[in-house]
């Protein structure tokens, strides 16, 4: 099983038996479709606290090492993001880098 | 040290719950997960027992329900150990949503059970009230006539849910056989060990290296295809019993099949019965052929999966059958024995004998050697034409 798009679907004899499935499919499953407001991230005013990325009940917001291999904020992951604005309300009042924006179609 | 380990296996007097304790302790399941019931109390005191003096090297978890129990075993099963249960009755009911996500996940939990009436009103005594209601619940079930029955179907159920993926109960009747003590051969630990093998999961969760997700969401998807593998596995775990049957009686020298024929060669007439009943029926049945009446028994051994293919086969040529179930399913019709043996010789197109239905023995209420003569009489007035076949069921030494 790929993910929940694979068109062609196993049948009882190829299906493993018991409900088994591999490790780590939540990440095929494109759950972000579904979202009203999206966050949008102002790199130039984050200040990296994290505090969206510990608060994402999704692990929507991407962090990477930078060149001093100081952890920080890079994105967002809008394949699985439902827009909750949880980062949003998190990101500090005076700093404001994330802010929920109507999604376009 | 408890004085019921005979490591070298030896003639002992037994009750069946001491000899089901007796042959898990053989077994050394990873993990034993019980809650005590009677009449199956027994099985995990002696059990739990063995663990705390050191006897067997198993974890024994003392849960809060039978609930819990069931799913600390699936858990364990789950995890990669071998796992074992006992329950009765209530237990068996507190257990059912669980018995089935045992089953569905494929897991080979073997359990001692012991067969008992279900509340209300409250009954402690044997009938078959309980295994008979968990009966869909795509679990092997194994009935024991006797003490013997029941070790040797305890060791067998281990080997066969593990070829099977599904998990196996194994029943004795309630204070019949559980409490009453009788002479059974035992077998040196080892060789119940070398028969049972050791337990090698294809994947278990404890797998670091190989790590998936059990029991997921299905919905429309795959729970249709997931069921059918089930019931497929129901169907084929026939031909794994048989085959460890074999094995069996190649290395302890008794024989067992799906069910036992007894007296069934010339029979004109039968009884179908599972269950310590069996052995009452016997002693019927060899006064009556002194007497020169053909008469012959089926004692259903596996009645999950039903063996309706084979059984067919030798009532074929019966003239009229009784069947006789320890419950009743309340159904406004007939019982659950019953209803498969019909349904099973009409599919075959098997339409010369007049199968009647007995429902007897509810809540442990006795059944001796005149009721049983009276039913193979009874039978033999039908079978001649002197009475007519009943429809409906007759209940056995109940007062109206």
């Amino acid at each position: 099983m790929e993910n929940n798009n694979c068109k062609i679907k196993l049948s009882a004899s190829e299906l493993p038996i018991g409900d088994i499935v591999e490790a780590g499919t939540a990440q095929n499953f494109i759950t972000g479709d579904w979202r009203s407001e999206r966050p949008v991230w102002n790199k130039d005013k984050c200040i990296h606290c994290l505090a969206c990325w510990i608060s994402c009940p999704d692990s929507s917001v991407k962090i990477a090492p930078d060149e001093k291999k100081i952890t920080v904020i890079t994105g967002i992951d809008y394949d699985h993001c439902k827009g909750c604005g949880i980062c949003a309300k998190e990101c500090p009042v005076k700093i404001k880098a994330i802010t929920m924006e109507e999604e376009k179609k | 040290m408890i004085k019921t380990v005979y490591p070298k296996g030896r003639l002992v007097a037994k009750t069946g719950n001491e000899v089901m304790a007796e042959a898990m302790r053989q077994i050394e399941p990873d993990v034993v997960a019980a809650y005590p019931i009677t009449p199956a109390t027994e099985i995990v005191q002696i059990f739990s027992q063995f663990v705390a003096d050191g006897i067997v090297k198993s974890e024994y978890v003392a849960v809060e329900s039978e609930h819990s129990a069931m799913s600390a075993t699936i858990a364990a099963s789950a995890a990669g150990a071998r796992a074992m249960t006992g329950t009765s009755s209530q237990g068996l009911s507190l257990m059912w949503e669980m018995l089935y996500i045992a089953s569905g996940l494929r897991l080979p939990i073997v359990m001692a059970e012991v067969n008992r009436a279900i509340s209300a009103p409250i009954n402690i005594h044997g009938d078959q009230s309980d295994t008979m209601g968990a009966r869909d619940a795509g679990w092997i079930q194994i009935y024991s006539e006797n003490s013997q029955e029941a070790y040797d179907n305890m060791i067998q159920a281990t080997k066969i849910a593990e070829k099977a993926k599904l998990p196996v109960l194994v029943t004795t009747d309630g204070f019949i056989i559980s409490h009453c003590m009788e002479v059974v051969e035992t077998y040196p630990d080892e060789d119940v060990k070398n028969f049972i093998g050791e337990y090698k999961p294809d994947r278990y969760l404890l797998d670091t290296k190989r790590p998936y997700t059990l029991g997921s969401i299905d919905l429309q998807d795959y729970y249709f295809e997931h069921r059918w593998q089930l019931a497929q596995a129901m169907r084929d775990a026939k031909d794994i019993v048989l085959e460890v049957a074999k094995d069996f009686e190649n290395t302890f020298g008794r024989k067992y099949d799906l069910y036992e024929k007894f007296m069934m060669d010339d029979a004109e007439i039968a009884v179908v019965v599972i269950g310590s009943t069996a052995g009452t029926a016997k002693v019927v049945i060899k006064e009556l052929r002194e007497k020169g009446i053909k008469a012959g028994l089926i004692k259903i051994r596996v009645f999950r999966p039903f063996p309706a293919e084979t059984i067919v086969k030798d009532l074929a040529n019966v003239k009229a059958i009784a069947v006789m179930d320890r419950s009743d399913s309340c159904s406004g019709t007939y019982a659950p024995v019953y209803s498969d043996v019909v349904s099973a010789l009409y599919a075959a197109g098997i339409t010369g004998p007049k199968a009647i239905n007995y429902v007897y023995g509810l809540g442990g209420r006795e059944i001796n050697t005149e009721h049983i003569a009276a039913i193979y009489d009874k039978l033999g007035k039908i079978a001649s034409g002197a009475e007519k076949a009943f429809t409906g069921i007759e209940y056995v030494n109940v007062r109206f």
